[in-house]
């Protein structure tokens, strides 16, 4: 009897002795919140948030630097998985969506030098050398990186607008006679 | 037959007498069709017509593309003056590809294919083929293709065709005519429907408020073993699938699974008429009956309307408005369920079961007040959902606090809108919602794809990558560095660079 206690006690002193040195001195230096932020982030490495990548966001988002609504081309269903990830009670209701935008190449101003097709991440432009380029709009997130480097101004950015498939009716606007309680 | 019980509803004022003794009658050919290229539920059709194009009464228009969608075909002879982007007969008045027919006034029928003489015989998969080809989609309102809904017996265990004559919406008598009126074609598509479906037993349900359309019905389908006619009690919405389905069953539909998923199938009265055409005489969807009624117009009818008519033209044909003034609104399908239109030169499409010009009397728009927390909206729910816990979260945008409540099971009857004391706008707040959350599913798809991309695209540059570098090694292993030494001639330095 007290020799299969005394034996259960030493065990579990030493190997939690083990665990706790081991956690100590080899603990992963990466951040496991970071590693879930960027995998909610779309992965495009577009840039519009003001950060080099979805890594470097996902890092300052981490640390409480970013604001939940940073990415744009994700627009608020990512800010509502980014805010619940964070355990943040984000109150979305007055955020707007930066409007979501697509390229569009102009074909007469087109000098077919690549440089576009080499910056876009989502491989959403098609083209070579010397052929005039076009963008696949379904797959262009708005990033506008071809919009600033296209040499002759042939890239312009515009709003996708709404179609019958999309559209959906707006959230009732409250009459004057309904006064609501704000709690924050 | 024992009925179950339903939960909730509501009773309506129905007003029907305007339009339930009016006989259905044809409207004369508009010099002028729109068809909108989408009509149902699905892919929009291709047209395969151009502008100047001449064509027959039942011609094909425009063909189905992809498993869920409809043909479109012309409803008089005459020629395409164009395909444009014209004002669609929705709320958001967005535009939509619309085929713009000019009539020529002769109504020639071009060659049909030929009716099948003994359907009871034939592979109902042929009749799942006339009923795609003929463009019959579900004209209770939904607009689901039908020949969809009748391959539901390939990998389901059906039981029951339920026919769905309950037209529990107030104003609307169009499927009560068509049952009195023509009770033969009904009951005949019906149970060619249950032949295409394999099926023995067949529900035809309707509202006893409607006696006439009963008795008719009852009478067509006495020499009929295994058909049985049904009277239910009068509640809104008795005419919701689900809902139907419970009541003559007894079975509850899961959520997010479909009626045929617990072995019901559900079609309307006027998709069997319809069907009966196809079926028999080989004749395409090229028109149906709707109920234009409401205290705006002279008078209410029951017309048929041949598919593309301008919403005008009709509203001209009865008279116009009363004394010649805009109504306040203008609504397409019922009071309950029905959407306002955006303009009087909208078509009828497929699924347009009605046309409301309403009064500001008959509306009775209120200012919404607070919630008092009745519980009202509790009880008529015929879904089980607390209405006024769901608007509360939506109000404040917490639509998955929303979706935990139930939103997605709700069918978005109004009943909790009608019944509310405080005129709150629930079921306007569950539209909202359910479009929102469908908005961001789109947006997540499309993150997700977005995704894959931008992978595929760092995979391929790195593989870039890596073949230049075997390349460059393997060069460095089959050619020695080039030594330029003194002696060596120039010409063949120039040669081997």
């Amino acid at each position: 009897m007290l020799v299969a206690v005394g034996s259960l006690a030493l065990m579990g002193a030493t190997l939690g002795t083990v665990l706790g040195v081991a956690s100590r001195y080899l603990a992963v230096k990466s951040d496991p919140l970071e590693a879930d932020l960027q995998a909610l982030l779309p992965g495009s490495q577009c840039g519009q948030c003001g950060y080099v990548g979805c890594a470097p966001a996902a890092a300052a988002l981490a640390k409480g630097e970013a604001p939940v609504t940073l990415c744009i081309p994700g627009g608020r269903a990512v800010a509502e998985r980014l805010a619940r990830r964070l355990g943040l009670e984000a109150d979305l209701s007055g955020h707007e969506d930066a409007e979501p935008q697509y390229a569009v190449i102009d074909e007469k101003l087109c000098i077919g030098c690549l440089r576009c097709f080499q910056e876009c991440t989502t491989d959403a432009i098609v083209g070579a050398a010397k052929q005039i380029h076009t963008v696949i709009a379904d797959n262009c997130h708005g990033c506008a990186k071809c919009f600033q480097t296209c040499p002759t101004q042939a890239v312009s950015m515009h709003k996708i607008q709404i179609n019958l498939a999309d559209w959906h009716w707006q959230k009732p606007k409250l009459r004057s006679g309904l006064k609501t309680r704000r709690r924050h | 037959m024992k009925l179950f019980r339903i939960r909730g509803g509501v009773h309506p004022d129905y007003r029907k007498e305007r339009t339930r003794e009016n006989p259905i009658i044809a409207l004369p050919m508009p010099r002028i069709l729109c068809l909108p290229l989408k009509q149902h539920v699905g892919a929009a059709a291709k047209a395969v017509v151009t502008s100047g194009k001449r064509v027959k009464k039942g011609e094909l228009l425009a063909r189905a593309s992809g498993a869920v969608s409809a043909p479109i075909h012309a409803p008089t002879s005459g020629y395409v003056v164009d395909i444009v982007d014209q004002t669609a007969p929705h709320p958001s008045g967005l535009p939509q590809k619309t085929i713009m027919l000019r009539s020529d006034g002769k109504d020639e029928w071009g060659e049909l294919p030929a009716g099948i003489a003994d359907p009871f015989t034939a592979d109902p998969g042929e009749i799942d083929a006339r009923v795609a080809a003929a463009g019959i989609v579900g004209l209770g309102g939904a607009a689901f293709p039908s020949a969809v809904k009748l391959g539901l017996r390939v990998g389901k265990t059906l039981d029951t065709l339920i026919l769905n004559g309950a037209e529990c919406e107030p104003y609307l008598t169009c499927d009560d005519r068509i049952m009195q009126e023509h009770a033969e074609e009904v009951v005949d598509g019906a149970r060619i429907m249950a032949h295409a479906l394999g099926l023995k037993r067949l529900i035809i349900a309707i509202e006893t408020n409607k006696p006439q359309a009963l008795d008719k019905i009852r009478a067509a389908a006495a020499p009929f073993a295994g058909v049985v006619v049904v009277g239910m009690p009068v509640r809104y919405p008795m005419g919701s699938e689900r809902h139907l389905v419970k009541a003559l069953t007894g079975l509850e539909t899961p959520a997010g699974k479909l009626t045929a998923d617990v072995g019901v199938v559900v079609h309307n009265v006027g998709t069997a008429r319809a069907v009966h055409q196809a079926v028999r005489f080989g004749r395409p969807l090229i028109s149906r009956v709707i109920t234009v009624s409401g205290g705006a117009l002279s008078e209410g009818r029951n017309i048929e309307v041949p598919l593309g008519t301008l919403v005008s033209d009709v509203v001209a044909f009865c008279g116009g408005f009363k004394n010649g003034t805009i109504p306040h609104r203008l609504i397409s399908g019922g009071p309950m369920m029905g959407y306002p239109l955006p303009a009087l030169d909208v078509p009828v499409i497929k699924g347009t079961g009605g046309i409301l010009a309403l009064t500001r009397e008959e509306i009775n728009e209120q200012t919404a007040g607070p919630c008092i927390r009745c519980g009202t909206c509790v009880t008529v729910c015929p879904c089980g959902l607390v209405p006024m816990e769901m608007a509360a979260f939506i109000r404040h945008d917490k639509l998955e606090a929303a979706t935990k409540a139930g939103i997605r099971d709700c069918v978005s009857c109004g009943s909790c809108s009608y019944i509310c004391p405080s005129h709150i706008p629930l079921v306007q707040y569950f539209n909202y919602a359910k479009g929102r959350l469908n908005a961001l599913d789109r947006d997540q798809r499309k993150q997700e794809r977005l995704r894959t991309l931008v992978e595929a695209r760092m995979a391929r540059i790195e593989r870039q990558a890596q073949a230049k570098r075997e390349a460059a090694a393997r060069a460095r292993v089959a050619k020695p560095p080039v030594v330029a030494t003194n002696d060596a001639p120039a010409g063949d330095m120039k040669v081997s660079a």
